[in-house]
């Protein structure tokens, strides 16, 4: 989803060759019942048994690009191969939105192809054509806005942009203060915004907070050029590693991921600025020629299920917001003790649409690196 | 010496005949050239036809005029400028010292353990060095804070210095010792000064060796990446850091045919630098023969 990790792209080159070599391609035979690559939801496929049922048959999933500490998914993982007997295969799991995309043009036909994507909405628009259309069980319970009408994406779970530091700077409340000479060389981003959404999400969080729009993110990188001018900018990536090591303790990322359990440090607060809440959420999305198509429908109800061990409560215990939590405090299903330990947020929350999302990108490509350089 | 070969296959064929399981010579290759095939040249083929193609899969020139653009000429200006700075940072350092270490005794502790060490730096990069640098005089550094710690081209050229030039004592070392001391003491016994051997003798027996290795060094510099993105994240500065965002760019600005034409750019500079090296390496052949 982020992407932490380089290649050369001679490894990558390499890497395609002999995933083009190896894998040989196992067409899932279903001599009776429905043809669930093809299936839009469990229902139309005869009900959640004989789709619990097939996907078993099936024994094995392929996801890609989820890191076990993100957002809770290593306790996902193993909750789906206990509940259900399927084996998870985990593939490259600190890969980006767009490893994943190009992993399943690829690896397309081959039974190591990714079955299922959890992808930053840049790239899920962008790649519709490659995903198959389904709606899990609780699809109602999903706002409306948070899921393309055919099903073809729709958002899992996600956060509020914030800034995480490290509880040696006393108390921060408002972005002016990471302008002060205390906090030389401190300051952070996850990863360059013109790559990583997260990153492009920091700058935007800047922009609000200086009373800019969402749909020109110019005053946050003015904002992002003054913290360089003044010497509080660093240029390198936040990790959990630059976090552990001390040289960056002012990190802007999602909520979810700049908590003390994710970041591994135990002095590390986090705030989020008053009047820039700004949402961001990831969405699932089924490859339309996922080599295990009735593996990859289970796993979109599972995480979507309202169940105690289902999904939607084991992202919230991760730290991340679940899509269906509204409706979920409503029927009383959510976990509401790791609800009250989300990072409490004032002000009616900003969601970038697409087009803002894109003049966001346009505007950095062309502007970022001199604000910075 | 080409009739002494036909002597012996001609005199030597009949005798041996039928015995002998001849392999044609070409078959000891086929690993090698398997390997290079695979991975070198059939990456590098993929790479140029792309550049030359349309997402769509059409023939295009047009993603070519792309190489010609401000914005992407800055990338290899940066990569010209950091290649060229590092390397001759590395090969003056590194030759110096390599003297250093020829002069000394050919069997002592200080050779071996330099050339062990520079075995080993020589490969000491990525982001291990990077970090290596952040922590020590980066802008929260345990020794200093260093000014110039992320000016470009000078701040990453001094940290790429430190794998090149180990390297350039590896690769140089074996030209000094080629440089016979008889030569110094007949130039001596003839009455000439220091200066006037490494003037006449010396300096143009190693030339070549000294810019054939300061090439090798260019075309190092010129692929390292993980050493620079783990030190500036934010700014691309050199051409791989741009094929990274083309491939990798998750907001939207991905653009595969892009990364395949800086890539092509790539291989056009890396081709004329080993062009240049392998002209000089068979000058310095001539020499040292």
């Amino acid at each position: 989803m982020r992407s932490p990790h380089r290649y050369a792209l001679a490894a990558l080159a390499a890497v395609a060759l002999l995933a083009a070599g190896c894998s040989s391609s196992s067409s899932p035979s279903s001599s009776s019942g429905p043809n669930w690559a093809t299936v839009s939801s469990a229902a139309a496929g005869g009900g959640m048994s004989k789709l619990i049922a097939a996907a078993k048959k099936e024994g094995t999933l392929n996801v890609i690009a989820l890191p076990p500490t993100w957002a809770n998914y290593g306790a996902i993982i193993s909750t789906f191969e206990k509940k259900y007997g399927i084996k998870v295969n985990s593939a490259n799991p600190d890969g980006s939105s767009q490893d994943e995309v190009n992993a399943v043009k690829q690896e397309n036909g081959t039974a190591a192809a990714p079955d299922v994507l959890d992808i930053g909405m840049a790239v899920a628009t962008a790649n519709t054509n490659l995903f198959a259309p389904y709606q899990v069980s609780t699809w109602s319970d999903i706002p409306a806005a948070q899921k393309s009408s055919a099903g073809l994406w729709y958002q899992d779970y996600g956060g509020y942009m914030s800034v995480g530091y490290s509880s040696k700077f006393g108390t921060i409340t408002s972005l002016s203060q990471l302008l002060g000479s205390k906090f030389k060389g401190a300051v952070a981003l996850n990863g360059n915004p013109t790559e990583a959404n997260a990153a492009l999400n920091g700058v935007m969080l800047a922009n609000l907070a200086e009373g800019g729009s969402p749909s020109s993110i110019a005053k946050g990188v003015s904002w992002f050029g003054k913290l360089k001018l003044v010497g509080n900018f660093d240029s390198v990536q936040a990790t959990g590693a630059t976090i552990k090591a001390g040289t960056t303790p002012v990190v802007f990322n999602w909520d979810y991921l700049n908590l003390p359990s994710y970041v591994g440090v135990s002095n590390w607060k986090v705030f989020i600025p008053s009047g820039a809440v700004l949402g961001g959420y990831y969405a699932q999305a089924i490859n339309k020629n996922a080599p295990h198509p009735a593996a990859a429908r289970l796993w979109e109800e599972f995480l979507y299920s309202q169940a105690t061990d289902g999904g939607q409560n084991l992202w919230l215990a991760g730290g991340a917001r679940p899509v269906e939590q509204s409706a979920m405090t409503s029927n009383g299903t959510i976990n509401s003790a790791d609800a009250s330990k989300l990072p409490p947020v004032s002000g009616t929350p900003v969601f970038l649409s697409q087009s803002q999302a894109t003049d966001a990108a346009t505007y950095l490509a062309a502007n970022w690196a001199k604000a910075v350089g | 010496m080409l009739a002494a070969t036909t002597t012996t296959e001609t005199g030597a064929r009949p005798v041996r005949a039928g015995r002998r399981l001849r392999l044609p010579a070409w078959l000891g290759t086929t690993p090698f050239l398997a390997y290079v095939g695979i991975f070198l040249l059939l990456p590098t083929g993929i790479v140029v036809v792309n550049a030359f193609r349309n997402p769509s899969g059409g023939l295009n020139l047009s993603s070519l005029k792309l190489l010609f653009s401000s914005t992407t000429s800055s990338y290899f200006i940066g990569s010209f400028q950091l290649c060229l700075i590092s390397s001759a940072l590395g090969a003056v350092l590194g030759a110096i010292l390599a003297y250093a270490i020829a002069s000394g005794d050919p069997d002592g502790m200080v050779r071996r353990l330099y050339i062990a060490v520079s075995g080993v730096l020589a490969q000491f990069g990525g982001v291990t060095l990077a970090f290596a640098f952040l922590v020590t005089i980066g802008p929260v550094g345990l020794l200093f804070h260093a000014s110039w710690y992320y000016s470009f081209p000078w701040g990453i050229a001094v940290i790429y210095a430190y794998f090149q030039v180990p390297l350039m004592v590896l690769v140089f070392l074996p030209a000094i010792d080629g440089v016979k001391v008889q030569w110094r003491e007949a130039s001596e016994s003839m009455g000439a000064s220091s200066w006037q051997y490494w003037r006449y003798v010396g300096g143009p027996l190693l030339t070549p060796a000294f810019l054939g290795a300061a090439l090798l060094l260019f075309a190092n510099a010129l692929s390292a990446f993980a050493t620079i993105v783990a030190w500036e994240n934010q700014i691309a500065y050199i051409v791989p850091q741009q094929i990274y965002v083309a491939i990798n760019s998750e907001v939207g600005l991905s653009n595969v045919n892009e990364a395949d034409v800086l890539a092509l750019g790539m291989i056009i500079m890396v081709a004329i630098v080993m062009t240049g090296y392998v002209l000089l390496q068979r000058r310095a052949a001539r020499w040292l023969r």
